[in-house]
């Protein structure tokens, strides 16, 4: 469980890691919680890696009326402990463990794509986008939104000599509730299936009403529920006809942990729980 | 008085040290040493066509590349055959290195030696093995079949096959007395596959100076460990000496020996002239040490009106991987302490050891009883389901009175030894756990239920430990026994029973263990054994000093030994506390000096007008130095005891399994320090919602272990483990001195049994196999629906 040689590369600013990456197409280390053990377990050998933890200016952590802006480099432990966005607190509790989140980042993890990832559920459920950024004479940045972003398990739509500066996470609208429920197998692992809900709930009745599933298909299931439920009161809404359409919509496979149909059963359980609870916590914010 | 400690939840001594971070574990030790590391296979059962090493020559750093065909003859043999058994008819054991053939995924083939491990692993990934891919044998049932061989020449996969029977009081056999019960149930039961995981994995670090090795291994068993590489380097014993420094956890699989690393390493050193060390990574752990618990039971029973038993017959089916180092000891333990603490009238067992292509199977924390537990509770909880009576009602029923110890089984017991039950109290255990959990006020609810598992451990078998103390002229204490520490708390016990023996300040006690230089005679730390057998060494030897000790202060006070006593480190006479001589100074009297190396050694020698000028400064029969060394070899085991009962919650939507309440009563004898037993049973517990809820060894067809690593190998967190409510009893042992049981295992033992018994009740779906994960539930529920 030793890596593999590889040239390591820490440059200062975000030029100079651009420059790096476009030059040597290296592997980004930021908090290095997922690609340290691919390293050790030779899962991964990269001749580069672009360490950008000294790179100025990507800590930045700022929130406005429109959402949070995370940069490449804030950790789970900072964005939960500034309690910028009531999902994404939600979601970076069920992130692993208190160690791990110290280390891991947020940008990190939504690059990693894995599909039993909270956040890039979170990105998708709340149509954030990423900002991406690589050198051609010059910074140049693009911004991909979610639904465009997680292109299967463990890819995204970074190329190579791209480095994600930071996220977007868009806020929740006036009425806007949101939660996330899911099964691990123990605390902190990746759950066996997870779902986070948003519903905003406006003039006592349900306006819209999203979800978006983890570790039940290739990349972030996000079903739109609006049609079942909009329209009505919160607490009359049918969000056992709502749960159920975000249980069709997933795709859950066998593994060692759970069967496919066990993780399709939850993901009904779990979004019931999620939609409730969300629209529960809009009305109480509309009103 | 201070001293007397034995009894007292003294702290213990080793956690300033280990809890700070100044243990020295193997890979503390020699940083400047070379590094091996291994190139194992990837297919779990091959025939090795050609091995071509020559890609790896140009790594920077690179030391020694060795295959089986440059080991010497010596050296290249099969490992040896730890425990033969008549039974064991087909044991085979592997080479350090595969010899033509591989038979799991993780066996060795290539030993790569460079300056840092990153070369040794970068070297490794280089190095090009050709493979023919065999038909690989997995699961036990495909194993019976005898389709596909694991070793060509062991006919239908089958390493053992033993009967034990004890006839009925009348002398009827198990089948008869089944067929003529007034009822009988058959039913089949599974437990899966799970490992010791100790978290620090093996190592060694061996080296070499020209004449004597010396050898670090995180080993359960430093002298024979010494035994077997002075036999495979073709080494004098003198000239080879053993360190188990501070050890990580060992649960079992650490008394395995000598491993391959353990013979190949020291040899590498050797032939290198360098020192060398291998530390093993937690992918190696998973696929080339051992694991354990996987077993097919099928059981038949027959019982009266009252549930009492009349008849049972088991037989099992143990999958022991692809070698037997280890011998058949984990199915004899099943088939001897599936008992319990019950008199079953006629038994008959039956147990085929059975070879498949996954890694070996040696005995793991309960070795062989969580097993054998589980099939007594699963049939006690069914013949009461099956009468409409309580469960506890039931268990009740069978019981060895408390009258009745001797109690003698019948059978023979894993140390050879007759079955024989020393002594306990069972329905008094059982009252006791009852009360603690509540169970005759138990509010059963939908998704609620309540689980009992009762269980007997043979504890401190033999042959036998030995203890060394010695007082030095600085009144400190000094014991040692031969037996190694893994966290146990021996430093700790082991100076408490010194304390007490000794009347000496348990600060001025110090143990050492697991060290050959120090105690060459020991057989290991395994079977709940180091307090019994090691701690009733020391006892005696302690008494040995203790005896010398008051003859030499009687000397010198001129009084009768028999008038005097030690306290706080110092002789006096009974009722005369001026009369009194320090220890101290009774370890200088002790050894007659020429030369004086400060003021207090001053007073041994020839001037100093201590010794009588008429008779030798050593009398006739004393050896100089208060020291005693004396061993202690029980005649058969001590058997402890113990009843769990849980509550759990279930998930009516999710299927998850919630332990809400863990209640223990414990029976290992006379308590040495209470608190260290209840962390024993606390971490034993811990391991065993492990088996109960989390862990399985998960083979694919192709006889890979697809889950290979700590994310996916679930070992319970601390949020997953509950908290666990003890009480203990104490029923002495009569077998030894100190009137002490063992209990390292017995938190582990009956806990799958419990959790069954609690989902079962909760759910009412009948629990067959272990683990169960709510995917399981949720299938079993939609089969009960369907």
């Amino acid at each position: 469980m030793k890596p593999p040689p590889f040239d390591y590369h820490a440059p200062r600013d975000l030029g100079e890691a651009l420059r790096t990456l476009a030059e040597v197409r290296g592997k980004v280390l930021a908090g290095g919680q997922s690609l340290i053990p691919m390293l050790n377990m030779r899962l991964a050998a990269p001749d580069h890696l672009v360490d950008i933890n000294r790179v100025a200016g990507l800590d930045g952590l700022e929130r406005s009326g429109d959402g949070v802006l995370v940069g490449a480099t804030v950790r789970h432990a900072d964005a939960e402990r500034a309690e910028v966005h009531p999902l994404l607190t939600r979601a970076l509790k069920l992130v692993a463990h208190p160690v791990i989140r110290n280390r891991g980042t947020v940008v990190g993890s939504l690059v990693h794509a894995d599909p039993a990832a909270e956040l890039p559920a979170v990105l998708a459920v709340l149509d954030g986008r990423v900002r991406l950024a690589r050198w051609d004479g010059g910074v140049r940045v693009r911004e991909v939104r979610a639904r465009d972003f997680f292109t299967g398990p463990m890819e995204s739509a970074v190329e190579p000599g791209e480095l994600a500066v930071s996220a977007f996470f868009p806020a929740l609208p006036p009425g806007g509730g949101s939660a996330f429920h899911e099964v691990a197998r123990r605390h902190g692992d990746y759950a066996l299936a997870g779902v986070c809900a948003v519903v905003t709930v406006d003039g006592g009745l349900v306006a819209t009403a999203r979800a978006a599933c983890v570790g039940v298909g290739p990349v972030p299931v996000v079903v739109d529920v609006g049609e079942a439920c909009a329209g009505r009161p919160p607490e009359d809404a049918d969000w056992a006809g709502a749960a159920a359409l975000v249980r069709d919509a997933a795709e859950p496979e066998d593994d060692i942990h759970a069967s496919a149909a066990y993780r399709r059963h939850l993901v009904g359980v779990l979004a019931e729980r999620a939609l409730r609870d969300a629209a529960r916590e809009g009305a109480a914010r509309g009103a | 008085m201070t001293t007397r400690l034995f009894g007292e939840p003294v702290q213990r001594r080793e956690d300033p040290r280990l809890l700070t971070g100044q243990g020295r574990y193997l890979d503390d030790l020699g940083r400047d040493a070379l590094a091996a590391a291994f190139v194992r296979s990837p297919h779990a059962h091959a025939r090795i066509r050609d091995i071509d090493v020559a890609p790896a020559l140009d790594v920077e750093g690179l030391v020694a590349i060795y295959t089986w065909e440059d080991l010497p003859e010596r050296v290249g043999r099969p490992l040896p055959l730890l425990i033969p058994h008549p039974a064991l008819t087909h044991g085979r054991t592997a080479h350090p290195l595969a010899r033509d053939v591989v038979r799991h995924v993780g066996e060795p083939v290539v030993m790569v030696v460079a300056a840092d491990r990153y070369a040794a692993e970068d070297a490794c990934a280089l190095i090009e093995v050709e493979y023919e891919s065999l038909k690989p044998v997995v699961g036990l049932e495909e194993a019976v079949q005898g389709a596909n061989l694991v070793h060509h020449d062991v006919p239908g996969n089958i390493g053992a096959h033993l009967v034990q029977e004890v006839p009925a009081a009348d002398g009827r056999g198990a089948r008869e007395a089944i067929e003529t019960a007034p009822h009988t149930l058959a039913f089949r039961l599974d437990i899966e596959r799970s490992a010791s995981m100790p978290l620090e994995g093996r190592g060694v670090y061996a080296r070499w100076d020209g004449r004597d090795l010396r050898v670090y291994s995180s080993t359960q068993t430093s002298t024979s460990v010494r035994m077997a590489v002075a036999a495979a380097l073709g080494l004098p014993l003198p000239q080879v000496e053993v360190i188990a420094p501070d050890v990580g956890g060992g649960f079992g699989v650490k008394i395995v020996h000598p491993w391959p690393e353990e013979i190949l390493v020291p040899w590498a050193a050797m032939r290198l002239g360098r020192e060398v060390k291998w530390a093993e990574d937690r992918r190696e752990h998973f696929i080339s040490s051992a694991h354990e618990r996987g077993q097919v039971q099928y059981v038949r029973v027959g019982f009266d009106d009252d549930g009492r038993l009349l008849g049972l017959e088991v037989t099992i089916l143990h999958d022991h991987g692809a070698y037997t180092p280890y011998g058949i000891i984990v199915p004899i333990v099943t088939s001897t302490q599936l008992l319990g603490p019950y008199k079953v009238g006629a038994y008959r067992v039956e147990f085929s050891s059975v070879y498949t292509n996954t890694v070996q199977v040696t005995p793991y924390r309960g070795a062989g009883r969580p097993q054998g537990v589980f099939c007594m509770e699963r049939t006690m909880d069914k013949i009461a389901r099956y009468l409409g009576k309580d469960r506890t009602e039931v268990r009740a029923a069978n019981f060895i009175q408390p009258e009745e110890f001797p109690y003698d089984q019948g059978m023979t017991f894993q140390d050879g030894r007759p079955l024989i039950y020393d002594s306990g109290d069972y329905p008094e255990m059982l009252r006791m756990v009852k009360e603690l959990i509540g169970w005759d006020s138990f509010e059963r609810a939908p998704g609620r239920g309540i689980g009992i598992g009762c269980y007997v451990e043979g504890t401190g078998v033999g042959p036998y430990e030995g203890g060394h103390v010695q007082i030095t002229s600085d009144g400190r204490v000094h014991v040692s026994t031969g037996l190694t520490s893994q966290g146990q708390g021996h430093e700790t016990v082991f100076a408490q029973i010194a304390a007490t023996e000794l009347g000496v300040p348990i600060e001025r006690i110090s143990v050492v263990t697991g060290d050959t230089r120090r105690f060459g005679y020991a057989v290991g730390t395994f079977a709940s054994r180091a307090a019994v057998v090691s701690g009733n060494a020391i006892a005696l030897a302690c008494r040995k000093v203790r005896e010398k000790a008051l003859r030499i202060a009687a000397d010198a006070l001129e009084a009768d030994p028999a008038d005097l006593e030690i306290a706080d480190g110092v002789v006096h006479v009974a009722g005369t506390p001026r009369a009194s001589i320090p220890l101290s100074t009774v370890a200088v009297l002790a050894n007659p000096l020429r030369y004086a190396f400060d003021e207090e050694a001053a007073r041994a020698t020839q001037f100093s007008g201590t010794a009588a000028p008429d008779r030798p400064p050593v009398a006739e029969g004393e050896e100089p130095g208060l020291e005693g060394r004396d061993y202690y070899s029980p005649i058969r085991s001590t058997f402890a005891a113990g009843m769990h009962a849980a509550v759990v919650e279930t998930d009516p939507d999710t299927a998850e399994i919630r332990i809400v309440r863990y209640a223990v009563v414990h029976d290992c004898g006379k308590l040495i320090n209470p608190m260290i037993v209840e962390g024993q049973i606390h971490g034993g517990v811990a391991q065993g919602v492990g088996g109960a809820l989390y862990e399985r060894m998960v083979y694919d067809q192709h006889g890979q272990l697809v889950n290979a690593s700590f994310m996916d190998f679930l070992m319970p967190y601390a949020t997953e483990v509950p908290r666990v409510e003890t009480a203990h009893l104490e029923t002495p042992s009569p077998l030894n001195p100190l009137g002490i049981k063992g209990a390292g295992e017995a938190g582990v033992i009956p806990v799958s049994a419990v959790i069954a018994s609690a989902v079962e009740d909760a759910e009412g779906i009948p629990i067959d196999r272990m683990p169960i994960s709510p995917s399981d539930l949720f299938h079993l529920r939609a089969g009960r629906r369907r």
